[in-house]
């Protein structure tokens, strides 16, 4: 039978248990849809389909064997800069353009040992480095809802092959809203986990501070399934926290009477669009009517800072993450160099892009001596407060809600000029890396047809939390059902 | 002028952890072939993280009690930043503002006692990979090559505050340092195979002139003497520049050995900023007082304690004492030598030991350029020569030919004495006819002897020696001779 589209994993898990179709049949449907849009929506930088095929039927076998799991045979795309033994990671630079990594990261280990099956590497701004996707060495991804906008990013392939039907759920990595802004974009869910929640082995390190994996789904349930696969202590990575793991589904209860949502006044920045700013009000309103108590009144003055403290935490640890890229051991090596030096330099210049470059020199100028007390060590100030603001925020609110971005998808190329604009995008989300607590992104609506996220802020490990009140909300509103027609506005 | 030198050293040790620091790797890479010890994470492949050893926590823990320092209660590792191709991440896991331990000391021997030399901090690292620098002969093209084998070995920096006031000092201190380090078991202090090196910063000023001239930093000595001389040197090349008025720069020299010579080295590989910054995969340390005085216990017995109790115990001289600890194992095989000798006054045996230990064992030692750990001589054999020379089979003399045929080849004393005839010769009845003669060919020294020259009989116990190769027990030959005289 031919696989309906837009299945969600507990839904196709529900069909593979009963034999109602097959692995292998939902693959090729998600092969088939990404012949069908991939050439518009450029959501993948490697599709494996034959992998995908030999993972799925080895995952048939599975299920007729009657040892499988929730995710076994369900097709998912990993964000491409999660390394995965044998196919390339490239992280959308021409520096890893043909790597192929000898290893899995531990979340992609994990997923394998449920029987994934994975249909292609996700679409990204270089290195993570990037809201809109635009920053991809290779092509940008395009927007489900109107290919002429972008769909958010970093992890902008995720949501779009999600929201668009080319796999059933995908991985995404998030260090300032590199999950949660694209979701919101694409109006599909996306977790960023509480920092330490989700190993970080083989994860290519933008920020290694603020990084975290998390799920980008169709809906809540799957988000939490997801979590429960990925979640855990790693020995491989000393962040990680070593703090027993719940059944993230068994919070998935649809009341939330009593309890106290707080929104923060400050997330309601300059620049915010209007029509979000009513969108989100209008969310909370049904939080309201669901029996929690919103409480209008939380600040937390420290949040115009975040941008500036993300922007010196972030790019100084990414100016060391990246200094390992010197063409000498793996990647791209630039030819006819004259010396070592000017092999390492020239093998820089051409195998990072222009945003990539600019984060390299800002960390090197913001770790430089004399500038270190100014700038780093300030910003780690700045940062212990932020989490402070935020943990005495949650000793009055059981969740923070705000917008995950101030305003609808961008035009593509709207904000290439002005990085600061660009920067400006996830003015909402960054400030959650910086405190390492949850987020979750959920669909809140719409604005002239263009998705709108809502943002649900929780204190460290409180994913459960945060879950319930994102399925409370989904089973209220529904706003994730609506699919996005995958064309341009034809303006 | 009057010149005073201040020098201070920055010991790196590679640590005898099983493991890497960061990684599961083999650290045991010696005689492994080039980039065989290796895995994503000491390769610095994308995505990889690093875990801390434990192991060589521990042992940079103890190294830092054994030298008197605090060990912090927090510690964490940083990044050092620098581009170069032996860097797989292009940064370093060190420490930096928060090492592991800070204030201690080490005693070193000069004129009239001991002196303290002031330990500034001892941190934790890793090690970089090795560079091979080649030229290809047919063309002449420069190239290098990367063995990532020694690349995340544990290290340990080692850094002395400038307390050092000559080339001899430092000598001492590195000397008692490396003692330290072996004692504890925790590195081999091999400085020619580069898993003990030393970088030096030296400067003179006007004796008496609390103020400093520019601080040189001296590289690239790749042995004991190699420090020494470059030191030497230093001192030497910046007391000419002063006396000629002229200005030391702040700088950094390497010593090469060729020219017996340092030289600047101002290429663009030694101007860093090293931008520090907290390495976030790695969460601070915490260690607790409880640790710490569990490793304190687990210390073993260090060269100065080891030292005074030789002194005490077997009433070794200082110096005596001081040589025979200087190497755990000497002092080891030491006291092993004692355990088994059977009966006697223990000072006498001591010192019977000591004296062969620091002469002939010294002395080849010194000839075949090896060390007390390579020797084929057991204790539990030297003992047995030493029986052999108790109960007179052995004149001391003899010993010493047949001491030097064990040293070498690696056979017993007996094995030796009987396959070469060497057994000194007791026998009155054997000794009888040579005695005879030397009697009946030396008149004059009988005269002399029996006019009451106790000299002329030394001169015949001699001849009869000579008579019979050394074999002869100067002893018996002496009673025989004075028997005969009086008979006469
Ligand atoms: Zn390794």
């Amino acid at each position: 039978m031919m696989a309906k589209r837009y299945l969600s994993i507990h839904e196709a898990h529900e069909l593979l248990a009963k034999g109602e179709v097959s692995s292998v049949e939902l693959t090729e449907a998600a092969l088939q849809r990404i012949d069908e849009v991939e050439e518009k929506l450029r959501a993948f930088v490697t599709v494996t389909r034959e992998l995908a095929l030999e993972q799925a039927r080895h995952a048939d076998e599975r299920i007729k064997s009657g040892e499988f799991s929730v995710l076994t045979g369900i097709p998912a795309m990993i964000k491409d800069n999660m390394c995965t033994r044998g196919t390339r990671t490239t992280c959308a630079s021409r520096m890893l353009e043909s790597f192929v990594p000898p290893y899995d990261a531990a979340v992609v280990e994990k997923l394998n040992a449920q029987g994934m099956v994975m249909v292609g590497k996700g679409n990204m701004d270089e290195f993570a480095m990037g809201s809109s996707n635009e920053h991809s060495a290779f092509f940008p991804a395009h927007n489900p809802w109107d290919l002429e906008r972008v769909p958010g990013g970093s992890s902008g392939g995720a949501a779009v092959s999600v929201a668009a039907g080319e796999c059933i759920y995908a991985l995404g990595s998030d260090t300032g809203g590199s999950i949660r802004q694209p979701a919101g974009f694409c109006s599909v869910v996306g977790l960023k986990p509480t920092y330490g929640r989700v190993s970080r082995y083989g994860l290519v390190a933008f920020a290694s501070s603020l990084d975290q994996i998390g799920p980008v789904t169709r809906d809540v349930t799957d988000c939490a399934i997801v979590l429960n696969a990925i979640a855990g202590y790693d020995r491989q990575d000393s962040t990680s926290v070593d703090r027993p793991v719940p059944d993230y589904t068994k919070s998935l209860v649809p009341d939330i009477s009593g309890l106290r949502i707080g929104v923060p006044r400050e997330y309601f920045v300059e620049g915010m669009e209007s029509g979000v700013e009513q969108v989100i009000r209008q969310a909370i309103g049904k939080l309201e009517e669901l029996g929690a108590e919103i409480d209008w009144d939380v600040s937390l003055p420290d949040t115009p800072a975040a941008l500036a403290c993300y922007y010196i935490i972030a790019p100084s640890e990414a100016m060391a993450n990246l200094a390992r890229y010197d063409g000498v051991k793996y990647g791209y090596s630039a030819p006819e160099a004259k010396s070592m030096w000017d092999a390492m330099e020239k093998t820089r210049q051409y195998g990072f892009g222009p945003e990539v470059k600019r984060r390299i020199m800002l960390g090197t100028y913001a770790l430089s001596a004399g500038y270190y007390e100014a700038y780093y060590l300030k910003a780690q100030k700045v940062r212990t407060l932020i989490a402070r603001e935020f943990s005495e925020a949650f000793a009055q609110c059981d969740v923070l809600v705000t917008p995950t971005s101030p305003t609808v998808p961008f035009r593509i190329g709207e904000k290439m000029d002005d990085p600061l604009q660009m920067y400006l995008s996830d003015v909402c989300t960054l400030p959650i890396n910086i405190a390492g607590i949850p987020g979750i992104s959920v669909p809140a609506g719409f604005v002239d047809d263009l998705p709108v996220g809502m943002q649900i802020l929780g204190e460290p490990f409180s994913e459960e939390m945060l879950l319930r009140v994102a399925f409370a909300y989904e089973q209220a509103t529904g706003w994730g059902e609506r699919k996005p027609p995958v064309q341009g506005k034809g303006r | 002028m009057e010149y005073e030198t201040v020098i201070g050293l920055e010991v790196h040790a590679q640590l005898l952890t099983k493991s890497k620091m960061f990684c599961s790797c083999s650290t045991d890479y010696a005689d492994a072939p080039p980039n065989t010890h290796v895995c994503p994470v000491c390769l610095g492949m994308p995505g990889v993280l690093p875990t801390i050893n434990r192991q060589a926590i521990e042992y940079a823990i103890m190294t830092a009690l054994a030298l008197n320092c605090t060990i912090a209660e927090h510690t964490r590792f940083d990044r050092k930043n620098y581009p170069y191709p032996d860097l797989m991440k292009g940064y370093q896991i060190s420490q930096y503002d928060n090492p592991l331990s800070h204030d201690g000391w080490l005693a070193i021997e000069v004129e009239g006692g001991e002196r303290r030399i002031g330990i500034t901090r001892v941190h934790q690292e890793e090690d970089v990979a090795k560079l091979w620098h080649r030229t290809e002969p047919a063309t002449g093209e420069t190239y290098s090559l990367v063995d990532v084998n020694r690349a995340g070995v544990p290290l340990m920096e080692i850094v002395s505050e400038p307390d050092l006031r000559s080339p001899e000092e430092a000598r001492q201190y590195l000397m008692k340092l490396r003692s330290i380090l072996q004692y504890l078991g925790v590195s081999t202090g091999n400085m020619e195979e580069g898993s003990f090196r030393c970088d030096a910063n030296i400067s003179i000023r006007p004796m008496g002139n609390g103020g400093s001239t520019a601080k040189v930093e001296v590289k690239n000595m790749n042995s004991f003497k190699a420090v020494y001389r470059a030191l030497e040197y230093e001192v030497e090349r910046q007391r000419k520049v002063l006396e000629k008025g002229g200005k030391l720069v702040q700088e950094t020299r390497g010593w090469v050995e060729e020219k017996g010579a340092t030289v600047s080295q101002r290429s663009k590989e030694y101007a860093h900023d090293y931008r520090y910054f907290p390495e976030p995969d790695l969460p601070p340390l915490t260690i607790s007082r409880e640790m710490v005085e569990e490793l304190r216990s687990r210390l073993p017995e260090l060269p100065d304690d080891r030292r005074d109790r030789f002194m005490s115990q077997y009433g070794l001289s200082r110096y005596d004492a001081n040589l025979l600890t200087a190497s755990r194992a000497q002092a080891d095989y030491f006291e092993s030598c004692l355990e088994l000798f059977p009966g006697g006054e223990g000072e006498k045996k001591a010192k019977t030991v000591a004296n062969w230990l620091l002469g002939e064992y010294a002395r080849l030692f010194n000839v075949t350029e090896t060390e007390i750990t390579e020797c084929r001589v057991e204790p539990r054999h030297l003992v047995e020569m030493l029986g052999l020379i108790g109960e007179g089979t052995l004149s001391t003399t003899m010993a010493k030919a047949v001491f030097e045929e064990m040293f070498h080849s690696g056979r017993r004393a007996p094995e030796i004495v009987q396959e070469k005839g060497l057994a000194q010769v007791s026998a009155a009845s054997e000794l009888e006819a040579v005695v005879a003669q030397v009697l009946a060919d030396n008149a004059q020294a009988v005269a002399d002897y029996r006019q009451g020259r106790e000299q002329a009989l030394k001169f015949m116990v001699g001849q009869v020696m000579r008579a019979t190769r050394g074999q002869a027990n100067p002893q018996v030959v002496n009673e025989m001779l004075v028997k005969k005289l009086e008979e006469g």
